[in-house]
């Protein structure tokens, strides 16, 4: 191993956590060997050089995420995270289940809630759910369809096991970065591209975009979709732009549409055009000012109305949220057993109750030892880490546990598996998660190979958060392209036309054998020579001199030209 | 398209081009100011600024504040920096709209921009260097842009620009009271060759200002930038109407084309005053009108149950 990953070894240990690159006896597991190969030819100067040109290009591009008001480019470390077709294989089952499951799990929620009937979860947890939401009760959405697009966030335990940390079927958002990424990382570590096989994200844009269509209702003949965005100043604005772009729509704000009898419609500069698929990008609360909060500027009045008069599929549907509340996610792998009939691919963490007495009264003995998370955050919000927590923290964190147990549920402290990363002048291993994203047409569920893998940049952290500083890095998953990965129904490309093509060329100045020109030419540089020997009559001799060797030698070459 | 994107192509359109055209006016300018004594560079100063509706923000006219309204001053939308930062944003909201090779230039271009020093000499290099990159925005515009609505309206905000900045630029020399030569405006106008080989290299102020105000095939030329806009205009609305307009920016930049197109003068510099004057109202007038046809806002009662 180069020098870059000298202190490799010792960081290994230090972290303690499954490694995803080098086994504990620091051989490289199968699947890095490619990209320990291009590794070990790379000196600190030629990483150094290729990590600024990936910023300096994402700068460029403005793939840059907001924080605090600023525009910073995501953070994209140069060694990439790969997953070998068999694990693959593994975490897409585990996804597709886990949304088929919290599909008909919200279904059932926002209808009959057989579940409760059955016994499987108490009404509770859907009534004390923030968000569910009463106001699209009772109706299925135009398309049938909830979660169009899933994040199920995964990380990898220190025996190597994916489990599932949590379920995002609200807004789920980073996809545009696993498109970036890759883009950067062809032109930032193509060596590694050479030789093995890496599943295509490309298709990405279309296979929401067909699934958006999909579930259009039923009266569109031509259905048109939108990407509807907070604005310029949401810190996920940039993916808004390159998905809307990508899909080839109109990316509108609450103030471009308009809701008249129940139908939605965008302002455009030929007047009003309807609108039947909006792909969501703004939370609940704010999507329509009738039924949610009051003061929102930024969703539109009547939407809810116009999605329960079925004029209207909005992607992902209102209310999801109680699908992911991290309550829920408790019971997923019995919600799996009673609507699917099956076993759980992917297990979830150990997750403890604090509504249950006997649970919080052992959780809250041993605070110190556990991660503590409430319920409805996302972005790591929150979150209490209890080994890294203070005394004060910690006591701060009781009080707000037994004021509010459905609000927060707690779990065993993970290792999360590292992969190296470039810091500080050398590979040391950092913490990752992954997010797959799944898309839902109806009739299929489509993962997008990879998905994105963030990284926590901070040695020892394990919080991976963009607005908490973190990275991320090129997922790569091995294996033949499938038909998937490219174009729905595309034709095979056609056979290269063997037959010689041949430029038209100005010819005035390159003819072969013209010697009309070639003494046009000599003539001419003749001419020249003159014009320089005559100040050489004054005196000097030498300039005239050289100038004629010049001359003569450009006329022979010129004249050879043509033969060589 | 929708009429907020609509409205950020036409501005994209604008400030690219009032970019190019404040370094254009700027780098000639400043040549001749620094070379002036500096006893008579205020009232030089003084003129320039006016001509290009800026006031220094401390008072002070010199060759400093100058450089620092008309290049670097990030919050005056006039001065080049300025100009490329409302392009950059508009571009930003419409980056759905405009193809990713046309916005990673200017965005790339607006992150240049802060690798240049701001002094006289950084000041030359950032005018120059402004030019190139504006020519390279428009040819990702160009080439890798459909010409549909969504070029059109850039195109538009493009043409009416170029009128209004080529008006100044008349402005600053028709103004000039120490001998401010035709070649350097030439230059600026990017319109020297082109000048020598219409017109043998025969400076008069008659020749050379009919050559920027009115000739047909000069890209820069008043004349041909209110026809581009006119015909845009047509082109965003079709379609035969026996009598009349309805389209009131095309009534105002016919009327100010026509005006200058078959205006018979003996004496063209008497009235260039007035017709420049007439330019820069039609210019604003159907900027206006532009906006209130395409980019209505929905000024109509939407409900918000809470405060605003």
């Amino acid at each position: 191993m180069s020098d870059l990953f000298e202190n490799y070894a010792t960081d290994m240990a230090v972290a303690a956590a499954y490694d995803e690159m080098f086994t504990a006896d620091q051989r490289v597991r199968p699947g890095y060997d490619q990209v320990g190969g291009v590794l070990d030819d790379l000196s600190l100067s030629d990483v150094n050089t290729r990590a600024d040109s990936m910023a300096r290009s994402f700068l460029d591009r403005g793939v840059t995420f907001d924080f605090a008001g600023e525009e910073r480019p995501f953070p994209l470390d140069i060694v990439p995270r790969v997953i070998t077709a068999g694990e693959w294989d593994v975490i897409e089952r585990g996804v597709k289940q886990r949304v088929r499951a919290l599909e008909c799990f919200l279904d059932d929620v926002y209808g009959e809630q057989r579940v409760v009937a059955d016994g499987i979860v108490p009404k509770a947890l859907i009534t004390s759910s923030a968000h569910f939401h009463r106001a699209v009760w009772g109706f299925r959405p135009a398309g049938g369809v909830r979660i169009h697009v899933a994040g199920i966030d995964v990380i990898r335990d220190q025996a190597g096991v994916f489990r599932v940390l949590e379920d995002n079927v609200r807004v789920p958002s980073g996809v545009s970065y696993v498109i970036e990424n890759r883009r950067a990382m062809t032109k930032g570590l193509p060596e590694a591209f050479m030789s093995q096989p890496i599943r295509a994200v490309e298709a990405y844009p279309r296979h929401l975009y067909k699934a958006l269509r999909a579930t259009a209702p039923e009266a569109a003949e031509d259905p048109t979709v939108v990407v509807l965005t907070p604005g310029v100043f949401n810190s996920a604005y940039f993916e808004h732009t390159l998905l809307a772009g990508l899909m080839g729509v109109e990316l509108v704000e609450g103030r471009d549409l308009v809701v008249r009898g129940d139908k939605v419609y965008m302002r455009t500069t030929d007047g009003e055009q309807r609108v039947d698929v909006i792909y969501k990008r703004i939370d609940d609360e704010f999507v329509d000012p009738l039924h949610f909060r009051s003061d929102s500027a930024l969703g539109c009045s009547g939407l809810v109305n116009a999605a329960r008069a079925g004029n209207v599929t909005i992607a992902n549907a209102i209310g999801n949220g109680v699908a992911d509340d991290k309550l829920t996610y408790s019971y997923v792998p019995d919600l799996i057993r009673y609507y699917l009939d099956e076993e759980p691919v992917l297990p979830n963490v150990d997750t403890y109750r604090l509504e249950e007495d006997e649970a919080r009264a052992w959780v809250l003995e041993h605070l110190d030892e556990l991660v503590v998370k409430p319920v409805d955050g996302s972005g790591g919000k929150g979150l209490v880490i209890g080994p890294q927590a203070t005394e004060a923290e910690l006591e701060e964190l009781r009080a707000k546990v037994l004021a509010d147990p459905r609000g927060w549920i707690a779990q065993p402290v993970l290792q999360l598996s590292t992969v190296p990363t470039f810091a500080e002048g050398e590979f040391s291993p950092r913490h990752v998660d992954l997010r797959p994203f799944a898309v839902n047409s109806g009739d299929e569920v489509y993962v997008l190979p990879g998905g994105l893998t963030r990284v926590a940049m901070q040695k020892g952290s394990l919080i991976v958060n963009s607005s908490q500083g973190g990275g991320s890095k090129d997922t790569w998953v091995l294996g033949q392209p499938q038909t998937q990965d490219l174009d729905p129904g595309q034709a095979p490309p056609p056979d290269v036309d063997s037959s010689v093509h041949t430029w038209p060329v100005s010819a005035s100045w390159q003819d072969e054998g013209d010697s009309g020109q070639q003494q046009q030419q000599q003539q001419q540089q003749q001419q020249q020579q003159q014009d320089v020997a005559r100040p050489g009559a004054s005196g000097t001799t030498a300039a005239p001199t050289a100038a004629s060797t010049t001359a003569s030698t450009t006329a022979t070459r010129t004249g050879e030209g043509p033969t060589c | 398209m929708l009429s907020r994107i609509a409205e950020s192509l036409f501005w994209i359109g604008r400030y690219v081009e009032r970019a190019d055209g404040v370094a254009r006016i700027l780098d000639v300018h400043l040549e001749r100011i620094t070379q002036l004594p500096v006893g008579e560079q205020e009232a030089e100063v003084r003129r320039i600024m006016a001509v290009m509706g800026v006031e220094p923000g401390d008072g002070d006219y010199s060759v400093r504040s100058m450089i620092h309204e008309l290049a670097w001053n990030k919050d005056c939308l006039t001065s080049i920096s300025g100009s490329l930062h409302a392009a950059r944003e508009n571009a930003r909201r419409a980056r759905e709209t405009v193809s990713s090779a046309m916005w990673e230039s200017l965005n790339s271009t607006y992150y240049g921009l802060g690798q240049h020093r701001r002094d006289v000499v950084g000041t030359f290099r950032v005018c120059h260097w402004t030019i190139e990159r504006m020519a390279t925005v428009r040819g990702q515009i160009q080439m890798t842009m459909s010409h549909d609505e969504s070029w059109m309206f850039l195109s538009l905000g493009a043409a009416i620009e170029r009128a209004d900045m080529t008006s100044r630029l008349l402005w600053t020399r028709s103004t000039s009271t120490s001998g401010m030569s035709w070649v350097s405006i030439l230059h600026c106008a990017g319109g020297y060759e082109a000048f020598l080989r219409t017109r043998y290299g025969t400076f008069s102020d008659e020749s050379a200002t009919e050559f920027l105000l009115l000739d047909r095939l000069f890209p820069r030329s008043i004349l041909h930038a209110l026809t581009t806009a006119e015909e845009i205009l047509v082109g965003l609305e079709p379609g035969l109407q026996r009598v009349g307009f309805k389209d009131d920016a095309r009534r105002i930049i016919g009327e100010a084309r026509t005006s200058l197109e078959f205006h018979h003068a003996l004496d063209l510099i008497a009235v260039l005053p007035e017709h420049l004057n007439n330019v820069q109202a039609a210019c604003a007038n159907a900027s206006e009108a532009v906006s209130s046809k395409y980019f209505s806002h929905a000024v109509e009662a939407s409900w918000f149950g809470g405060m605003l």
